[in-house]
């Protein structure tokens, strides 16, 4: 026997007409957010200002949005703008190991929630030649290190980024240009510098994938490439740690990798930059600064130290 | 009247003149965009690599040309010049662009790469080999050289183009694909002249009587 049932609310009575009628624009709305996969959207973010900022014009947003090397999401500087989206940024951890006395798995936001940040105007020199000014929001790195209690064995600060081929199209395929994990790292003393900064954002907002969210490192007076991103582990060593240029062409890439006019890349001049954003097809290059124009702050790190060795 | 040609356009032939003109389209184009700020964040360098790497591509092509003939059949033999002289205008403009732009004439510094850097010397190289060449690329060059020196002048191509190619590769980081595969095709087409047998086994036809044509 069959009974009908009449249906007690038609489908039409529960989705307002006009709603029905934008269906598709939900789907593509929904698809798009799955495919932007919880990547964090640039947030506002406070900081007040910090101190090492300089006065210097800032390179326009777009330009240090636009103009990134992260190999992870390609090699030509606008693959990191293109692909970068399809990080997912939360949830995020970042180990925090090795020599400390409490090593520790923290979420990001409980590792940046006791942090007062801070906006730090400082220049960025690539090793390609090319430099930035960047507002960076972000606090000093020796801040959260204390906060694990570096042991007195420890001498080094060894970083890692991310691995996620699936979000990050540079770490699959046939041509990679570097090793992964990117890995990068410092001197003890180096890291404890003041000026020496995690960042978390800059202009404002929270940091954009492409420059390296959720949390990156900066050191001004290094070249850029010092300035590991996306950092899923801090460990503190005893030796010096590996890192990925130096392994990649050791001739080429130091260890210190401090910004210095006098010491030349083997195949080009340090001796001058161009500052991005800065007078279109007729502007000058600018010689480039000792220690990125913060030797007064950190020349003392490296007394009597062969810089030409050291490089 | 000529039967009706198997290809709508066969029978007919593009004007050299086309070529030049074609040629000249990304250099204004790219100049453009440099004078509207729309090159990029760095646009000197936008410009530079453009122009460069279009004299590496017409120099490729030129370097095609014989090749095809062999091995395709397909005989372009007319365009060469035009296609030489073009890789060299655009080196010249490639060139300029580091003089002047990138350098603001800064003699001391431009001599010090060019003696220091090897990337800057190998392209530079492959300009000053690309000048006689030029300089040759006309009919009264031909007569006045005589075929035989005037095709063993034009052999340096070979060495400029090797020369171009690894100017690319010695200016990048790590090994990105673009730089390496105009090397391997330039590797690939000067292999196709190492090894003749190859092309002519490949068409299984005669080689031809003349090997290289004298006439550009």
């Amino acid at each position: 026997m069959l009974i009908r049932h009449s249906p007690d609310i038609a489908p039409s009575e529960i989705t307002p007409y006009s709603a029905y009628l934008r269906r598709r624009e939900f789907l593509a709305g929904f698809g798009a957010a799955m495919a932007f996969g919880g990547a964090a959207q640039a947030a506002p973010l406070a900081a007040a200002r910090g101190p090492f900022s300089t006065d210097e014009p800032r390179t326009p947003r777009a330009d240090v949005l636009a103009y990134n090397n992260f190999y992870e999401f390609g090699g030509r500087k606008s693959d990191p703008a293109e692909n970068a989206h399809r990080l997912a940024t939360k949830p995020w951890t970042v180990r925090i190991d090795g020599l400390v006395a409490k090593p520790a798995d923290y979420r990001l936001e409980d590792l940046i929630k006791p942090l007062a940040l801070e906006e730090r105007v400082y220049r960025m020199r690539c090793v390609e030649g090319w430099s930035m000014v960047i507002p960076w929001i972000g606090a000093p790195l020796s801040e959260i290190l204390k906060r694990a209690e570096p042991l007195g064995s420890a001498k080094y600060v060894a970083f890692e980024t991310l691995v996620r081929p699936e979000e990050m199209p540079g770490q699959k395929g046939l041509l990679q240009l570097l090793p992964w994990p990117y890995v990068e790292g410092l001197r003890l003393d180096e890291a404890l510098h003041p000026l020496t900064i995690l960042a978390v954002g800059l202009y404002g907002e929270t940091l954009p994938n492409q420059n390296g969210a959720p949390l990156r490192l900066v050191v001004p007076w290094k070249y850029g490439f010092k300035g590991i991103k996306s950092i899923v582990r801090v460990s503190l060593v005893e030796t010096q740690p590996k890192t990925s240029w130096n392994m990649q062409n050791p001739r080429e890439y130091g260890f210190y990798s401090n910004v210095n006019p006098n010491v030349d890349h083997p195949r080009w001049s340090q001796a001058t930059e161009r500052r991005i954003g800065e007078g279109g097809i007729f502007a000058k290059r600018r010689p480039t600064l000792m220690f990125n124009g913060y030797a007064e702050q950190v020349a003392s790190l490296y007394g009597g130290m062969d810089l030409e060795r050291y490089f | 009247m000529r039967a009706a040609p198997v290809f709508p356009l066969a029978g007919w032939r593009v004007p050299k003149l086309a070529v030049y003109v074609a040629g000249f389209v990304p250099a204004i184009w790219t100049f453009y965009l440099g004078v509207m700020d729309r090159l990029g964040p760095e646009p000197i360098k936008a410009l530079e690599q453009e122009l460069g790497l279009w004299s590496l591509r017409f120099l490729l092509l030129c370097l095609a040309i014989t090749p095809l003939r062999r091995a395709a059949g397909v005989d372009l033999l007319r365009y060469r010049r035009a296609l030489g002289l073009l890789a060299f205008y655009y080196a010249a403009l490639h060139l300029s662009a580091y003089v002047a732009l990138d350098h603001s004439f800064d003699w001391i510094a431009i001599g010090r790469d060019i003696l220091k850097r090897p990337y800057v010397t190998s392209g530079m190289a492959a300009f000053v080999i690309l000048v006689p060449l030029a300089a040759t690329s006309n009919n009264a060059a031909i007569r006045r050289l005589g075929g035989k020196a005037w095709a063993r002048l034009h052999r340096l191509v070979y060495v400029a183009a090797v020369a171009a190619a690894a100017h690319f590769l010695l200016i990048v980081k790590s090994w990105p694909a673009e730089p390496l595969l105009y090397a391997a095709a330039t590797a690939a087409l000067l292999a196709m002249r190492a090894f003749p047998a190859v092309l002519r086994r490949a068409r299984s036809i005669p080689a031809p009587r003349r090997r290289r044509a004298l006439t550009s």
